[in-house]
């Protein structure tokens, strides 16, 4: 008895509890009202059918409870009935699928006139591509990808010299304009999922993945990894800011072309003194992943931050504490697991380093400054 | 039959014989059950340690992000593995089959006794990865490719390597086992048994293990093609890499190829646990309605179509993995399709309810909590199944809320249903009633609280898999409530289940003795000579049977029940009985 009084609560502080929940989907900022659209239908189909089966069951059981005396019907078959129960089935399934896949038919299909946007997963930060004047991308490799290279983008390619290159985790777009997201990483799976925008796709290495969308809303959004993709999954975080073309024309021309960034690199590369060390080291830690958990503005991020890390003394797990030398940067990167800071997980991944290359890294949290 | 003597020639002497190295399929049965549970509690403390975190980040400091994706992946994988597809295969299935069918015992005991062996030592494997440096892998419980296998990924050195190596173990066990049961089900079933008279249990389980035979293969050249890229660097699912700022000598691997040959074994794989707890929940339904299955043909067809249609769904998992997006259309109206003959069997359940004799007895409680359970977790499977409505869910909380709907509790409740339901028949006593009463409320009610509201932060668009959401704008304080709320919860749900174990092994030895047939049951599992049954099921004689399972209430005879076995004259054959019965040997 109490279980047809349950069965009837359940249904019925479902269907409350769905009115009233303050959880459901974020404000869209896209074309794909659609998407939302045929979320709704698909509620609507399968909560009746949830409402209705539960509420009969609930019935029954309180209806035909053992009594004593009590005996059941003999009813093994009735192709009638099952006739009529597999026709409205069909005809709920039907009403899910069709509009579902015609949704589809415009998610495969980008618009010609779509603005391509490139966007690099890597653990555990994202980079971005646009094209330039001649409205080509070119071509990549991982065995391009380098320290002044992060894109792995092919350096004899005349059609990526004029590509824009966008190294930080924040993109802008115009507003209104078609973009079709091309995807690319050199490590591991990633997604990018802004929940605003309903559209996404995963990232697989090897390959290239694309979707496309249209933002309709002016904002800042926030994009995560939606990917397992290591223990930093979580910190793998980016911005989309959508913006008036003015404004999206004016950052653009902010940002560097890739023939600017080699050009920019190569002195580097090929120096030597003390303050390029530190160059390489900053190059490294953009490669290496190491920003993505470590700033250098001195917000808080997984790991330290890095600005006025030098020099402070660190209270470790257990209470003792260590000074931040570079004794104790070296062994802390070579053995990330060898003792736990206070306040921070160990979950540190061990990086392979070159002797001259750990020197550089260190070289590079040096210059962030002393405490203050 | 030379198998059905030598079974009844070779009754075991010695404990060792008779309860460790048995051939005995019921003392195989409960050596699988009791592995299951015992791995299946790790898999359900690894999973309150995970809410902890969620539901409390950074309370406790011992589990970082390393160790709570290890506890996520290792999760997964008891539960979907090492518990659910062992426990009904190799618990239900060895237990029920034999005697189910007429069976003196399966066709290979052998072979069914190596089975049990090579399980326990894929368990053991899976356990020894707590302990090798760097611990269990924490890839997540797909083991994708390349972050699995690479640093950056908790368990990427031994943890990886000793995961696929005991998977590797397991299929080689389910692989033993299977084929037995297959075979035993086509070849030793007693006279007049024919297909169409045998339980939807057995028939569940049937499909499921034939569905297991052509699913696992993939999974286990998939492990071997991973081991080979772990170890010996080959490129099979690895492109060309840089991992964490160091070039790699991977290249030309694919790691979609991974996805589909993972998940044309991992959808099967939901039908490996849906077919048997679709084939036990008819069984109990009947029984405790008093009432013969309704459709009991276009069940078994229903059983039959979806375990061949969840051979051409897989890619519904991937529909924003990168694949070809033509793809989406193939796979969005195959998975569509299985929702008919799915809903056929909903409503053949709830039928059977329909002008029955309902006693509410524990097993039954079970049962219409897994009816509203799978309701729920399958309606929400049209959500993610449909593939523009799942591009914006997918990955997100509202995949974890169905998923444990629909193959997590759902099962369950049907594992916990048939227990109570067999247990007088395994050993001769009844579980206890009020301890089974408690733990059925808890669990019934507390995973539902658990899971309903889950679809909500995913719809929201919580990613899964994320240890922690600081500094989320889009993630409202009201979220991080609820997931408190929800591990709150998930602990007292995972307490209760120490209730069941405890009362498990008190009623073993000191609960109420059942007699043969307590439920008052037509199959012929409870017309065994002695409870619980002894070496070899029938005594000398092996059972004969005149209909099918499901003679229940039937006009005009004395009793609401006539067992399978029951003389041709007392009636109740099925609805349409074979033509000419076969002949009885002498």
């Amino acid at each position: 008895m109490l279980i047809a009084l349950a069965l009837l609560v359940i249904v019925v502080a479902s269907v409350l509890f769905h009115l009233v929940t303050p959880w459901w989907t974020t404000p869209l900022a896209s074309n794909w009202k659609q998407m939302d659209d045929t979320l709704a239908i698909t509620l609507a189909i399968t909560g009746l059918f949830f409402v209705v089966i539960n509420l009969f069951v609930a019935y029954t059981v309180w209806r035909f409870r053992h009594r004593k005396g009590q005996r059941a019907a003999y009813e093994p078959e009735n192709k009638r009935l099952e006739r009529w129960l597999i026709g409205v089935t069909t005809v709920g399934i039907v009403g899910l699928l069709a509009p579902g896949l015609a949704v589809y038919a415009d998610y495969v299909r980008p618009p010609a006139d779509a603005l391509l946007l490139e966007i690099v997963g890597q653990q555990w930060q994202w980079r971005f591509r646009l094209t330039g004047a001649s409205g080509k991308l070119g071509g990549s490799d991982a065995r391009f990808v380098s320290g002044s290279n992060p894109l792995g983008l092919d350096p004899a390619d005349p059609a990526g010299q004029d590509n824009i290159i966008v190294l930080g985790n924040e993109v802008h777009l115009p507003l209104g304009h078609p973009v079709k997201v091309l995807m690319r990483s050199h490590d591991v799976l990633h997604d990018f999922f802004v929940p605003q925008f309903r559209a996404r796709m995963n990232i697989v290495p090897g390959q290239v993945s694309s979707f496309w969308f249209t933002p309709t809303q002016p904002g800042r959004y926030e994009s995560m990894c939606a990917q397992l993709c290591g223990v930093g999954h979580p910190n793998m975080r980016g911005f989309v800011v959508v913006e008036d073309d003015a404004a999206f024309q004016a950052w653009l021309k902010q940002q560097p072309t890739f023939a600017a960034t080699l050009a920019a690199a190569a002195p580097a590369g090929a120096g030597t003194a003390g303050g390029s060390l530190a160059a390489q080291g900053r190059s490294l830690a953009q490669t290496k992943g190491c920003v993505a958990c470590h700033t250098v503005d001195g917000s808080p991020g997984v790991g330290p931050t890095w600005k006025g890390l030098f020099g402070k003394t660190e209270t470790l797990v257990g209470g003792s504490t260590a000074l931040v030398d570079e004794a104790y940067l070296k062994d802390f990167i070579r053995n990330p697991k060898a003792r736990a800071v206070k306040g921070f997980a160990q979950v540190m991944p061990q990086i392979e380093l070159t002797d001259d290359e750990l020197a550089a890294l260190v070289s590079y949290i040096k210059s962030n400054g002393k405490p203050s | 039959m030379s198998y059905v003597d030598a079974g009844a020639h070779h009754a075991p002497q010695t404990f060792i014989t008779k309860y460790v190295w048995s051939q005995d399929h019921k003392v195989i049965a409960v050596q699988y059950a009791s592995t299951a549970i015992l791995v299946g509690l790790i898999g359900l403390v690894l999973s309150n340690l995970m809410r902890l975190q969620i539901g409390f980040p950074g309370q406790f400091a011992f589990i970082n992000a390393e160790r709570y994706y290890q506890f996520v992946t290792m999760h997964g994988m008891i539960m979907v593995i090492y518990l659910l597809t062992a426990l009904f295969l190799g618990g239900f299935g060895n237990y029920l089959i034999p005697l189910m069918v007429g069976a003196r015992d399966m066709v290979f005991p052998y072979m069914n006794m190596l089975s049990f062996w090579v399980y326990l030592l894929s368990v053991l494997v899976l356990i020894a990865s707590f302990f090798v440096p760097g611990g269990p892998t924490g890839a997540g419980w797909t083991l994708y490719p390349p972050q699995a296998i690479l640093p950056g990924t908790p368990g990427f050195e031994g943890g990886i390597v000793l995961m696929l190596v005991s998977l590797l173990i397991f299929i080689v066990a389910t692989t033993m086992g299977g084929l037995n049961y297959v075979t035993t089900v086509l070849q030793a079933r007693c006279e007049g048994m024919t297909l169409l008279r045998m339980p939807l249990a057995v028939w569940g389980i049937f499909v499921a293990t034939i569905l297991a035979l052509l699913a696992f293969p993939a999974l286990f050249v998939s492990g071997v093609m991973m081991l080979l890229d772990k170890t010996l660097h080959t490129s099979f699912f690895m492109p060309a890499l840089v991992s964490l700022g160091q070039a790699t000598d991977y290249k030309g691997g694919s790691p979609l190829l991974f996805q589909h040959l993972f998940w044309f074994f991992g959808h099967p794989e939901v039908y490996i646990v849906a077919l048997p707890a679709f084939g036990i929940v008819s069984d109990l339904i009947s029984v405790h309605a008093r009432k013969a299955i309704f459709g009991y043909r276009t069940m078994v067809w229903a059983i039959v179509v979806i375990g061949g249609l969840s051979f051409v769904v897989w890619a519904h998992h991937m529909f924003v993995s990168g694949m070809n997006p033509w793809f989406g259309f193939f796979f969005a109206t195959s998975t569509l399709i299985i929702a008919v003959p799915t809903a056929i069997k909903v409503y053949n359940w709830v039928l059977t309810l329909w002008r029955g004799d309902l006693h509410l007895t524990v097993p039954m409680l079970f049962t219409l909590a897994f009816i509203l359970t799978f309701l729920s977790g399958g309606l929400t499977g049209l959500f993610l199944g449909n593939v523009s409505v799942d591009i914006p869910l997918s990955g997100t909380y509202f995949v974890v809320a169905h998923f444990h709907m629909v193959m997590g509790v759902a099962p369950l409740l049907v594992v916990f249903g048939g227990i109570y339901h067999w247990f007088p028949k395994v050993t001769g006593r009844m579980l206890d009633d009020r301890l089974g009463k408690f733990h059925f409320w808890v669990t019934f009610i507390g995973t539902y609280l658990i899971y309903f509201p889950m679809h909500y932060l995913g719809v929201l668009g919580m990613p899964r898999r994320y240890y922690n959401y600081e500094n989320y704008q889009f993630i409202p304080a009201s979220a991080h409530t609820l997931n408190a709320f929800i591990t709150v919860v998930a602990l007292t749900v995972g307490a209760a289940q120490l209730v069941y174990v405890y009362n498990l092994v008190w009623s073993t030895f000191r609960g109420r003795r059942a007699d043969g047939n307590p439920w008052r049951a037509a199959s012929l599992e409870w017309a065994t000579p002695n409870t619980p049954p002894v070496h070899g099921n029938w005594g000398p004689r092996l059972p004969v049977v005149h209909r099918w399972a499901y003679a229940y209430s039937v006009p005009g005879a004395p009793q609401d029940f006539i067992a399978q076995d029951a003389p041709l004259e007392a009636g109740g054959q099925e609805p349409e009985p074979p033509a000419r019965p076969r002949e009885v040997p002498t």
